[in-house]
């Protein structure tokens, strides 16, 4: 490990060195083992939060308190120490900044198709990566994030997610709180319903590609509702992470 | 009742055995004919190996075992699998 | 053997003697499941004995219930690693299910609703080795943990204790299970770490 960055109270990036690491689609997750001295090990599944052209690869990972892997990863893990890992892997729940999201590389379209991208929770980490690889690449592809959190402290990423959008290149962001909002908050208080998808996702008109990762009951409401309101089921992708984050 | 989640993290496992990914390949399901990609697949992955149910009908379409020095793979439950590959 | 993570020991692994080799101690009670929790009503549920002759004995789920039960206590020991001391148990045990049955056959195959089969000799059910579970400590069983019955066959990994017991099919051939069949080993003693096929 090269270096860790505090997200919140409970997330911690961490910033990897890996040596001929042969680059990733934004999207894609690592498998994360550890070891014991005495030979026991366990695997996790980590997305990856960092674009691939960043000279080194990020985890955020969210600290569960009953967690076996993630204590480690946020407090035990150090400067130098190593840490194996397999990937990238998946090839399914990807965005290119090169190509869109159909894995068997379509044509491009006149214009770059629009983007929206649902987070519940620590399911921002995939679609983090995606905007940063936006960014980096240079994409003009409009991209709306409807980012759903408890309350404000859960926030991964805020100021970053802020600056991005102040750049005005083309992202929106909206937050859904579900327990506490700050005030002037846009958005009612509570789980993101079909209002918020239109408001602040794009219209069906739109064709828009959808990216969805957050725990399975969110992943599953979200995506119901996406389809509800119109939006063609091939075009919605999600991920669903176990309320432990991808436990093998 | 949500206690599962999907194929995507079927990838690394599966990416022991094949070359190409296959959570984005498209199976069959053998019971009730739906296609989906691997990864729209739901994955109860606390049993003590992994299966992939249909989302559709339930049926199993694909278990897996990781042991200590070999994978087992059942894939009985896929009728057929559509891979993309680079074009000629 | 991987790299090893400097400062991880992962879960607390004991060296208790009633423990099984590789095993660790939980508190709680693990969940796993291979499928969607099926949810069998009282009022629809049946328990069937079938013997190698074809021979079917039934009993819905008041009839169960008249059954003389027993209330062992057992140590349960998963094949994922996790072990529990001393869970209550009631139910009835399968020299009582069996008493009326005539059979000469060696094998048995445990099915649950949801599909799930797990196999296993039938010397291993007797005896007061096991039972068909309804309630764990005093209350009835949930439906996650296999509830409203389930077989309970302590000395052996606990995915030969089929959760949402439907029948036991009696045979003379042995035909493996869903996990039997993909590499789990035949037979299952934890006590000589019989976890995966050619252990």
């Amino acid at each position: 490990m090269a270096a860790l960055r505090d997200e919140t109270a409970t997330a911690r990036t961490i910033v990897l060195d890996v040596p001929q690491w042969p680059g990733h689609l934004p999207g894609q997750h690592v498998d994360v083992r550890l070891t014991a001295q005495d030979g026991y090990s366990t695997e996790r599944s980590y997305s990856i939060a960092s674009a691939s052209m960043d000279a080194k690869l990020e985890l955020t990972v969210q600290r569960l308190m009953d967690g076996e892997v993630s204590p480690y990863l946020t407090q035990t893990l150090a400067v130098g120490y190593p840490l194996e890992l397999r990937g990238p892997i998946g090839g399914w729940f990807v965005w290119d900044p090169d190509g869109g999201s159909d894995p068997a590389g379509a044509t491009a379209p006149a214009a770059p198709t629009p983007v929206l991208l649902v987070a519940g929770g620590s399911g921002v980490v995939p679609l983090m990566a995606m905007i940063r690889a936006r960014a980096e690449a240079g994409n003009r592809a409009p991209f709306r994030l409807i980012y759903s959190v408890r309350d404000p402290s859960a926030i991964l990423y805020g100021d970053e997610l802020t600056k991005r959008e102040r750049a005005g290149d083309g992202l929106e962001v909206t937050y859904v709180y579900t327990r506490s909002a700050p005030p002037g908050s846009s958005v009612p208080t509570g789980r993101i319903n079909a209002a918020v998808l239109t408001s602040a996702g794009w219209p069906v008109e739109a064709s828009p590609a959808v990216f969805v990762c957050g725990p399975t009951g969110f992943v599953e409401a979200v995506a119901d509702l996406l389809v509800r309101v119109g939006h063609d089921p091939r075009a919605i992708k999600t991920e669903r992470f176990g309320p432990t984050g991808g436990q093998r | 009742m949500s206690d599962y989640m999907d194929g995507n993290m079927l990838a690394g496992k599966l990416g022991e055995l094949f070359a190409v990914d296959v959570t984005a390949a498209v199976g069959t399901c053998v019971s009730c004919g739906a296609a989906m990609a691997i990864a729209q697949t739901r994955v109860y992955p606390h049993a003590p190996g992994m299966v992939a149910r249909c989302p559709t009908c339930d049926a199993v379409m694909l278990r897996l075992v990781r042991g200590p020095d070999r994978v087992w793979l059942d894939m009985r439950g896929v009728t057929s699998l559509q891979v993309a590959v680079p074009g000629d | 053997m991987g790299i090893v993570s400097p400062g991880f020991s992962g879960r607390r692994r004991s060296a208790d003697e009633r423990l099984p080799p590789g095993q660790y101690l939980v508190n709680d009670f693990p969940v796993l499941s291979a499928g969607p929790t099926p949810h069998v009503d009282t009022g629809k549920w049946e328990f069937q004995i079938t013997t190698e002759t074809g021979q079917t004995h039934r009993w819905d789920w008041e009839a169960f219930r008249a059954l003389p039960a027993d209330e062992p206590t057992v140590d349960i020991h998963c094949v994922t690693k996790w072990s529990k001391f001393a869970t209550h148990w009631r139910g009835v045990s399968l020299d009582t299910l069996l008493a009326g049955v005539e059979t000469s056959a060696g094998f048995v195959t445990a099915r649950s609703y949801g599909g799930y089969t797990t196999n296993l000799p039938l010397a291993d059910l007797v005896d007061g080795q096991a039972w068909v579970a309804y309630d764990y400590e005093g209350e009835p069983l949930e439906a996650e943990h296999g509830g409203p019955a389930r077989l309970l066959v302590p000395h052996l990994y606990f995915w030969k204790s089929a959760k949402w017991l439907q029948g036991i099919d009696l045979s003379d051939h042995d035909t493996p299970g869903f996990w039997e069949s993909l590499g789990y080993h035949n037979y299952g003693d934890p006590w000589r770490e019989q976890r995966y096929w050619g252990d």
